[in-house]
C-alpha cells in the first residue's frame, strides 16, 4: 500500500505534550464561503456527523437553509433527525450528564467554535486523528493530544498510524519528528476527505457568523456612499474657508 | 453672555424660548460666536470625533440593551441571539464593539495632542483634569463591559484585574469580595457590572464631557503655535486669530467624521475582529469558571499599564505603579513648568523626551499582550523606567531648556 503522508510534523519531546496549544504546524484550511455547494456538503456532514454529540444550540435550522439555498422541506426531510420545526435551534437530545461519562467532558457547544479554534485548526485538527490503543476512544490527535472524541470520521477517513522518526538537524541534534500514515483506507481517498473536511470546516466557519455575506455586502455600499459624503463635505468646508486666511 | 442679550432674536417661537430658557445665547456661546484659533491641524480632529464616538456607543448600547440579558446563564447566548435573530443586530454589536477601541485610538489621540501642544497648561488645567477623569471613566466603563458578553476573554480579564485590589495589604482580600459580591466572578458581578456600564459611567461620563467643554469654552481652545489668541482682540473684541467655530470648524469637522467613518465602517464590515484585537478569539467561548486560559491579555488600550504591572516583582507594588502612571498624568500640569506651550518651541532635549515617552507607551501596550517571558519583562521594566523617567523629565528641563521665541500671533 502506498504511504501516504500528511504534512503534519512536528517536534516530539516537549512538544508532544502541549501540542493542544501552540507550536503545532496548521495547514491551510482554504475554505471557499461564496461556494454554496462546499456549504450545503459541509451542513450534511455537520448534521450527520457532528450534531448527534455536538450542540449548535444558537444556530436556527431554518435560518441555514435559507442561507445556504435549501428549501425548508428539504432542510426537514434531510437535515433534521429530532423532528421539530425548521424554526427550532440546532439542540441534541443527549443529556450533558452521559456524554460526560462517555467522553470524560460534555462536548462543546459549536456554533462559534470556528471564531474560537480558527478554520486552520479546525482543518488540521479534524484529519489528524491516529491510533492510539492507550485510550478508552482508542484514537488520539496531534493537534488536540488526549482529546475525549472519538474519531467520528473514521470510515471516510481510514486509520491512521504515529511514524516517529528521529532526524538530525543541521547542527547536529537530534530532533524527533511525528507523521501520520493512513494504514488503512476509508471510504473517501485522501484527496476526497480533505475536501471533505474543508466543506465541513467551511460550514462551520458560515455557522459561527451567519451575517458575514450580509456585512461584507452592505459595507460596499456604505463605504460608496461615506466617499460621496467626503467630497462633499470637503468641498464645503473649502467653499467656507475660502474667506480665512 | 451679558453682550448677545440686546442681540435677541425678538418674537416667534425663538423669542417665546429666549424670554424662558437662554437657547440663542447658548448657541452664540459656545457655536456661532465661540471663537476659535484660525489654525487648527490634522490633531485637532479627535475632540469632536471623542463626542461622535461617545454618542455612538449611547446609541447602539441602548439597541444592546433591548436583547441583552446580564444573566450568567444566559448572557453568551443573548449576545449570539443579537448577532444572528435580531434585525440588524451585528451591525449594532460590531459598531459598539468598534466603537469601544475606537474611543481609545481617538482618546490617546486626543490626550497626545494636549501633550504636544501644551494644552494642560495655565489656565487650561482643570480642562486636564477633568480630561484625565473622563479618560479614567473610560477605563472602568470599558471593562465593565468587557464582562458583559460572558466569554472565557471576558471571565478571566475581569477575574485578574479585580484580584488586584486583593494586592492591598490588610483590606485587600475583603475589597475584592465586595467588589465582585460573590468569591469568584459571578452572576452577582456580571449584574452589578451591567448596572454600572448602562447607568453609572454613562451618566457620569456625559456629565464630565459637559464640564470639559465649558472649562474650554470659558478660557478658549489652545493651538499648535500654543499662542493665546484672546491677547490680541479687533475692536469688537472678535479675537484677531480667531474664527467662529460654526460654521467654519462645524464644516470642517465634519469632513474629519467622513474620513474617521470610512476607517470605522472599514474595520466594523470588513474586519470586525481586527485580526482578534478588538474582538479576542478566546471570547468566543462561554465563561468557564473552572478552565483558565493558557493566555490571559486584557484589551490593547490597557495593556501599556499591564505591562508596568507585571514589571515590578511585587505585585502590591506592582499595582501601585500601575496606579501611578495614570495618576503622573494628572499631575501634568504641574510637573511641566516651561512657559512655553507648544513643542514648536521648546527645545530639542523636550522633544526627544516625548518622543522617549510615545515609544514606551507604544512598547509597553505591545509587551503587555505578550506573555512575561525573561527576555520581555526585563525590556517592560526599562520602558517603564522611561515612561515614568518623562515626569521626572520635565521637572528638569525647564531648568536649562533653550525655547524658541514665540510669535505674537498664530503661523499659517
Amino acid at each position: 500500500m502506498k504511504k501516504i503522508f500528511l504534512v503534519l510534523l512536528l517536534t516530539l519531546a516537549p512538544a508532544w505534550a502541549m501540542a493542544a496549544s501552540g507550536g503545532i504546524h496548521l495547514d491551510e484550511a482554504n475554505i471557499d464561503p461564496t461556494n454554496k455547494q462546499s456549504l450545503q456538503r459541509g451542513a450534511r456532514l455537520f448534521v450527520n456527523y457532528c450534531l448527534s454529540c455536538h450542540s449548535a444550540a444558537l444556530m436556527r435550522y431554518e435560518r441555514m437553509g435559507k442561507d445556504l439555498g435549501i428549501d425548508e422541506k428539504l432542510v426537514a426531510e434531510n437535515l433534521m433527525f429530532t423532528g421539530g420545526k425548521v424554526g427550532d435551534l440546532m439542540t441534541v437530545a443527549t443529556a450533558d450528564a452521559d456524554t460526560k461519562e462517555w467522553f470524560g467532558t460534555v462536548p462543546p457547544d459549536l456554533t462559534v467554535i470556528a471564531r474560537a479554534r480558527g478554520v486552520d485548526w479546525l482543518y488540521t485538527y479534524l484529519r489528524s486523528f491516529y491510533r492510539d490503543d492507550s485510550k478508552l476512544t482508542g484514537v488520539n490527535n496531534l493537534v488536540f493530544a488526549d482529546v475525549g472524541m472519538p474519531d467520528v470520521l473514521w470510515e471516510l477517513q481510514g486509520w491512521q498510524e504515529p511514524i516517529i522518526t528521529t532526524v538530525k538537524d543541521h547542527d547536529g541534534t537530534e530532533r524527533k519528528t511525528v507523521a501520520l500514515e493512513l494504514v488503512e483506507p476509508g471510504l473517501l481517498t485522501p484527496h476526497e476527505f480533505d475536501r471533505a473536511v474543508r466543506d465541513l470546516v467551511n460550514f462551520l466557519d458560515y455557522m459561527g457568523e451567519p451575517a458575514k455575506y450580509e456585512r461584507r455586502h452592505l459595507g460596499i455600499k456604505v463605504l460608496i456612499f461615506l466617499f460621496l459624503f467626503l467630497g462633499l463635505a470637503y468641498l464645503l468646508k473649502r467653499e467656507y474657508w475660502k474667506d480665512i486666511h | 453672555m451679558a453682550a448677545n442679550k440686546n442681540e435677541k432674536w425678538q418674537g416667534g417661537l425663538l423669542g417665546w424660548i429666549d424670554a424662558r430658557f437662554p437657547l440663542s445665547s447658548m448657541w452664540y456661546d459656545h457655536l456661532a460666536r465661540y471663537y476659535a484659533p484660525k489654525n487648527f491641524n490634522f490633531l485637532y480632529y479627535f475632540g469632536s470625533l471623542a463626542l461622535l464616538v461617545l454618542v455612538l456607543q449611547i446609541l447602539t448600547g441602548i439597541w444592546l440593551t433591548m436583547n441583552y440579558k446580564p444573566d450568567a446563564e444566559l448572557a453568551f447566548n443573548s449576545v449570539e441571539y443579537i448577532m444572528r435573530d435580531v434585525n440588524w443586530g451585528w451591525l449594532i454589536r460590531y459598531m459598539h464593539s468598534t466603537g469601544a477601541s475606537m474611543f481609545f485610538i481617538v482618546v490617546y489621540l486626543h490626550m497626545f495632542r494636549g501633550l504636544v501642544y501644551g494644552s494642560f497648561k495655565k489656565p487650561r488645567e482643570l480642562i486636564w483634569i477633568f480630561g484625565m477623569i473622563i479618560y479614567v471613566c473610560l477605563m472602568a466603563e470599558a471593562f465593565m463591559g468587557y464582562l458583559l458578553p460572558w466569554g472565557q476573554m471576558s471571565y478571566w480579564g475581569a477575574q485578574v484585574i479585580i484580584s488586584l485590589f486583593g494586592a492591598i495589604p490588610g483590606v485587600g482580600d475583603a475589597l475584592a469580595l465586595w467588589i465582585r459580591g460573590d468569591f469568584v466572578i459571578a452572576d452577582a458581578t456580571l449584574n452589578r457590572f451591567f448596572a454600572f456600564h448602562v447607568i453609572a459611567v454613562p451618566i457620569i461620563l456625559l456629565a464630565l464631557v459637559v464640564l470639559h467643554i465649558l472649562a474650554l469654552h470659558e478660557v478658549g481652545s489652545n493651538n499648535p503655535d500654543g499662542v493665546e489668541i484672546k491677547k490680541k482682540k479687533d475692536d469688537k473684541g472678535i479675537p484677531l486669530d480667531g474664527i467662529p467655530f460654526h460654521p467654519y470648524y462645524t464644516v470642517k469637522d465634519i469632513v474629519g467624521v467622513a474620513v474617521f467613518l470610512i476607517i470605522f465602517s472599514i474595520i466594523v464590515f470588513f474586519m470586525p475582529e481586527m485580526g482578534g484585537w478588538f474582538l479576542e478569539k478566546d471570547n468566543f467561548i462561554p465563561a468557564d469558571p473552572l478552565k483558565t486560559p493558557e493566555h490571559i491579555v486584557p484589551l490593547w488600550y490597557f495593556t501599556p499599564f499591564y505591562a508596568i504591572l507585571r514589571a515590578v516583582p511585587d505585585k502590591f507594588l506592582g499595582v501601585l505603579a500601575m496606579g501611578g502612571a495614570i495618576f503622573a498624568l494628572f499631575l501634568l500640569p504641574w510637573l511641566d513648568r516651561s512657559p512655553v506651550k507648544s513643542i514648536r518651541y521648546r527645545g530639542s532635549v523636550y522633544k526627544v523626551a516625548v518622543g522617549i515617552f510615545v515609544v514606551s507607551f507604544i512598547a509597553l501596550g505591545y509587551l503587555g499582550t505578550q506573555p512575561a517571558t525573561p527576555l520581555f519583562t526585563n525590556f517592560a521594566r526599562l520602558f517603564s523606567l522611561l515612561y515614568f523617567g518623562f515626569f521626572v523629565s520635565l521637572l528638569i528641563i525647564p531648568k536649562f531648556e533653550k525655547t524658541k521665541p514665540v510669535p505674537e500671533r498664530v503661523t499659517s
